[in-house]
């Protein structure tokens, strides 16, 4: 990387930089033009004498001729130099634009290659903005590096020695103070830039501190530590604001200073120049002349000075950045961006001659260590917390590098072969995988994705976009693949088609014990069903079979299916009307009243009386029944439709509408007493309000809604058909088309088993998964639990089919019957290939070829299993501790 | 069967007779009603207990197990409490209850039944006079047994 961002212009836009400084000189004679015209306009054109006339190119012109010529010569120079200077100012933002894209795609490159450890001093809240917000300044800056001091540097040596040519003197006195602003102008700006190198360390530090905030925001709440952090910030922010006000203060001083020595010149211009002149040693046009040309003076001066404080500000920006993006270590630029290179396989054997490892010159975590794993068996290693097996892993993994010793692969220094061969071949998991917010398929093909395996791409909306997207990507030095190719490396998988993956993906996340995870997000995920009519047809069939299967076994009661013409006595009223899954927020089954449409439609079936009616008298029944509860009961939660603090409010509105028929009543009270029945559930409720009258109406308003939907609302609920895959429910929903019934014991229990039990003998339980691997896991994954993380984690890396399989305990967060389960079928799995898994219980031990014991740093032990199962070994020690 | 039924059947089991009814709707309203096939299990000896059930309707055998297998201790039938022992005294439960007949019950939480008893000493003399019935009835049968085995 550049150290200073002159390095970094001259290195990456050397040529474009000329362009820039050629359509400046350009620009020039143009810019003459267009001051000098004016003047003979004035002074020739009009200021002639009558009858006047002047040759040019042989022709005679008379004066009006002239002055119209001339007028039209200064549009089309003015014309001109605005359109020079659009192409310029296009040019040089496009560049400057180029560069930043180049800067921080760099410094992203870089982080890509810092070593490990290093991330455990830097937080991602110091690195965003560094790569984001901080070096956004520079991209303008780049643009008119060079132009500017040439454009305007000239300008004022042209107007100088205008002034000089009129008299030396003068002149001498125009650019006096000019040494005097040079000199003092950027020791006081010294100090702006200082206070905006501390500004950008403290933003940052807030930055990191918010990060912070956000990662422990469980912490927060869970000790009441949301004064002392928000202390902490007020902290940060005074100091903050401390700075930025020192740094306004200075800059208006400077302003001040800057246009008080401007406006010096002119007072001893007119002092001395006006003394010169009653001495008559001056000509007064001349003393006029020179004002004006200092006038014009400065305009420049002040670009340039301007252009000396940003390249100041730039210069220290650039390289505070840049001195965080070079921390020692880092991995070599080859080995990132090497596609091969490396043995074809990693097979022989992993072996360590002394290897030593020690971070920042502490204790060495490990030492010394001689070792040597044959990449087709099957190694264990054993030691308690801190002994350095943790560290032993990452250096097998490459992960981190050995401060001292060498470990290889085959003949192979690991520490000189590229990323592409180490993830690639290799495969290495930690107890804490680290998942991507996308779904569970992407998460588990993340390690095929090594470059794009056909740049052709998929997305057609690209496709027209792809050579400009190409071109530019290549002029700012990025990655200059498809980024909408197919990038999944199906050979790696074993397969040659993305059906072949799907089905290989549901295979390894069994062997991950993840099945019936991905089951379970199957049945509550949804399809397409125009892009998977098949799949849609065979939920149809699922549906039919449940229902067949339920009546055969005589439990039928446990689901109330849906039926256009029945009431469902297991939804709610709401629920009954709709008839139908809510596409979008329109029909909120939460809010559903309050939609004018189906007002209307509650209207027009007689049943807004009744349903003010039945809400008013279970608000009545609500209050007497909860009234003597404490606020917060969790009765409120479970069953009242009112909450704890809402029932004085309730208390009010029934005595207020005593008495009083609907119709009498406020609309906002009706309205109120209205959408109390809506969530009604007759079953779960049993209140009895729900008479067969009102179930009527509410049928009869189901038909009325679906019949009379207008066209713009047809697309916000889909109804419920019994011969139609809903898109908009969940394919659970679509098995089971109907409610599971309230008061059945166990029902959802039952009714979950007899759906698996229906979808295997249609066998479609694969089916079922392949859905789920649409399941977006959420950020960090935290839609899943640890253990399922840890699951995904470890199919991600058997998918990849490695040489070498490397685990770092990997699967603690596990029950104990699956972590047994996992490891059998892993190490199955990876029969005749390399496993080396370090424990986090040593009892596993037993089920590999070989166990390396470690201990304070070093290994104590290894050898089989059995060999080392007797007393007196470090693995008993450790066996007999568990 | 709505709320106002259910009250009623809460009045005629002993317990709840002299509760005044808003309390006993309250207790209709906030208890679950859980229906069982005949053969389900409503509990099984060892389960942490969480809930009583009062029956509704239907019948429930009461076993143990024994080293030679389980054992039929009791029935329970119509407006008979079930349950209440573990969530009395925070053991596990001691007996397995299973449905004999297709049984309706209401279910009540522990929460909701320390609630009861607390406010109604009522309860607690009833629950009282359940638990000795109980056990005596236990013992004759020990008794009984004892004598067969002898």
């Amino acid at each position: 990387m550049d150290k200073s961002i002159l390095r970094f212009i001259l290195r990456y836009s050397a040529k474009q930089q000329l362009v820039v400084v050629a359509l400046t000189m350009l620009s020039w004679p143009v810019l003459y033009a267009t001051l000098e015209l004016p003047k003979s306009i004035v002074n020739e054109a009009i200021g002639g004498k009558a009858g006047w006339t002047r040759g040019i190119l042989g022709e005679t012109l008379d004066q009006v001729t002239f002055l119209v010529i001339l007028c039209f010569g200064f549009l089309l120079f003015v014309v001109a130099n605005g359109v020079i200077k659009y192409f310029l100012n296009v040019y040089a933002g496009r560049l400057g634009e180029r560069m930043l894209r180049r800067l921080r795609f760099q410094l992203y490159s870089r982080v890509l290659r810092f070593p490990l450890p290093h991330f455990k001093k830097v937080s991602q809240g110091e690195i965003i903005p560094m790569i984001t917000a901080e070096v956004e300044p520079l991209g303008g800056y780049i643009g008119i590096a060079m132009s500017t001091p040439m454009f305007f540097g000239g300008m004022l040596l042209v107007y100088l020695g205008f002034i000089f040519a009129q008299d030396v003197f003068l002149g001498a006195a125009a650019i006096a103070l000019y040494p005097v602003q040079i000199y003092v102008i950027p020791k006081l700006q010294a100090k702006v830039i200082a206070l905006g190198r501390r500004r950008v360390r403290e933003v940052r530090s807030l930055a990191d501190k918010i990060g912070e905030s956000i990662g422990g925001v469980t912490e927060i709440h869970a000790h009441d530590t949301s004064v002392f952090e928000r202390a902490d910030i007020t902290r940060r922010l005074d100091r903050i604001y401390l700075i930025r006000y020192e740094i306004f203060r200075r800059k208006f001083a400077i302003k001040f200073l800057n246009s008080f020595m401007a406006q010096l010149t002119p007072f001893f211009f007119y002092l001395i120049g006006g003394y010169f002149v009653i001495k008559g040693e001056l000509t007064i046009g001349a003393l006029v002349a020179v004002l004006a040309a200092y006038k014009d003076l400065s305009a420049p001066w002040k670009e340039l000075l301007n252009y000396y404080q940003l390249q100041a500000d730039v210069k220290v920006k650039y390289e505070q950045v840049i001195e965080q993006f070079d921390p020692p270590g880092m991995l070599d630029e080859a080995l990132q961006d090497a596609d091969e290179g490396g043995p074809e396989a990693a097979t022989g054997a992993l072996t360590g001659a002394n290897v030593t490892y020690t971070e920042d010159g502490r204790a060495k975590s490990v030492e010394g260590l001689n070792f040597q794993i044959d990449l087709d068996t099957h190694v264990a290693i054993a030691g308690a917390g801190g002994s350095g097996k943790d560290d032993l892993t990452l250096l097998l993994a490459r992960l981190i590098q050995p401060t001292a010793g060498q470990i290889r692969i085959g003949d192979a220094r690991t520490d000189q072969l590229p990323e592409s061969f180490l993830g690639r071949r290799m495969a290495y998991m930690s107890a804490s995988p680290y998942l991507f917010s996308t779904s569970v398929r992407d998460n588990l093909i993340y390690g095929l994705k090594h470059r794009p395996v056909d740049e052709t791409g998929i997305d057609e909306e690209f496709a027209a976009d792809r050579d400009r997207y190409l071109a530019d990507a290549d002029t700012s030095g990025n990655i200059t693949h498809n980024p909408h190719a197919d990038w999944t490396d199906y050979a790696a998988a074993g397969v040659d088609s993305r059906e072949a993956l799907v089905r290989r993906s549901i295979e390894v996340l069994k062997v991950a014990d993840m099945g019936d995870d991905l089951y379970q997000f199957g049945l509550r995920g949804s399809i397409d069903p125009t892009a998977q009519p098949d799949l849609a047809e065979a939920i149809l069939r699922a549906r039919r079979a449940l229902r067949e299967k339920l009546a055969e076994t005589g439990r039928d009661n446990l689901i109330e299916p849906f039926d256009r013409e029945t009431y469902n006595t297991n939804a709610t009223l709401g629920e009954n009307l709709l008839f139908g899954t809510p596409r979008d927020n329109t029909f909120d089954i939460d809010r559903l009243a309050d939609h004018p449409y189906v007002a209307s439609v509650i209207d027009d079936v007689g049943l807004t009386q009744e349903l003010v009616v039945t809400g008013r008298q279970l608000a009545e029944m609500m209050v007497e029944l909860f009234s003597g509860l404490p606020p917060g009961h969790e009765f409120f939660e479970q069953y009242s439709f009112i909450g704890s603090d809402e029932l004085p409010e309730y208390q009010q509105l029934l005595t207020r509408t005593a008495g009083q028929e609907p119709d009498a009543m406020r609309p906002e009270d009706r309205q109120r007493f209205l959408s109390l029945p809506l969530k009604l559930i007759p079953a779960r409720h049993r209140v009895g309000l729900v008479t067969d009258e009102i179930q009527h109406k509410v049928l009869q308003a189901r038909h009325k809604f679906a019949e009379n939907l207008p066209e713009e609302l047809k697309d916000s609920v889909e109804f419920f058909d019994e011969d139609t895959y809903n898109g908009a429910a969940t394919l659970q929903d679509n098995i089971l088309f109907g409610k599971v019934a309230y008061g059945q014991a166990q029902a959802a229990v039952k009714v979950s088993a007899i759906i698996g039990e229906v979808l295997d003998s249609l066998e479609m339980r694969d089916d079922v998964m392949a859905v789920g691997l649409s399941y977006q896991v959420g950020v960090g994954g935290a839609r899943l639990s640890a253990a399922q993380r840890q699951k995904l984690g470890l199919a991600r890396c058997i998918i990849k089919r490695p040489d070498v399989l490397i685990v770092n305990e990997g699967i603690t967060s596990l029950d104990g019957a699956s972590q047994r389960r996992v490891l059998q079928a892993v190490l199955k799995e990876f029969k005749g290939r390399g496993v080396i898994w370090t424990l986090h219980r040593a009892a596993y031990a037993d089920q590999f070829d070989r166990v390396i014991v470690m201990r304070s740093g070093k290994i104590v032990e290894q050898d089989e299993f059995k060999a080392l199962d007797r007393d007196g070994t470090t693995l008993r020690e450790l066996l007999k501790n568990e | 069967m709505s709320l106002n039924e259910e009250v009623e059947l809460l009045r005629n089991i002993p317990m709840f007779a002299n509760i005044e009814p808003s309390k006993l709707k309250l207790l209709a309203f906030t208890s679950e009603r859980l229906t069982f096939s005949e053969g389900d299990f409503l509990f099984s000896q060892g389960d942490s207990g969480d809930a009583a059930f009062i029956i509704v309707d239907g019948e429930a055998d009461v076993m143990i197990d024994t080293p030679d297998g389980p054992l039929t201790v009791a029935h329970f039938k119509k407006n008979d409490i079930v349950g209440e022992i573990a969530i009395l005294t925070d053991v596990p439960r001691t007996a397995t209850v299973r449905a004999s007949t297709k049984l309706e019950t209401m279910v009540i939480s522990k929460e909701l039944f320390f609630r009861l008893v607390m406010e109604f000493p009522q309860i607690a003399v009833e629950i009282m006079r359940e638990l000795a019935k109980r056990l005596e009835a236990t013992n004759a049968r020990l008794r009984t047994l004892s004598s067969h085995a002898a």
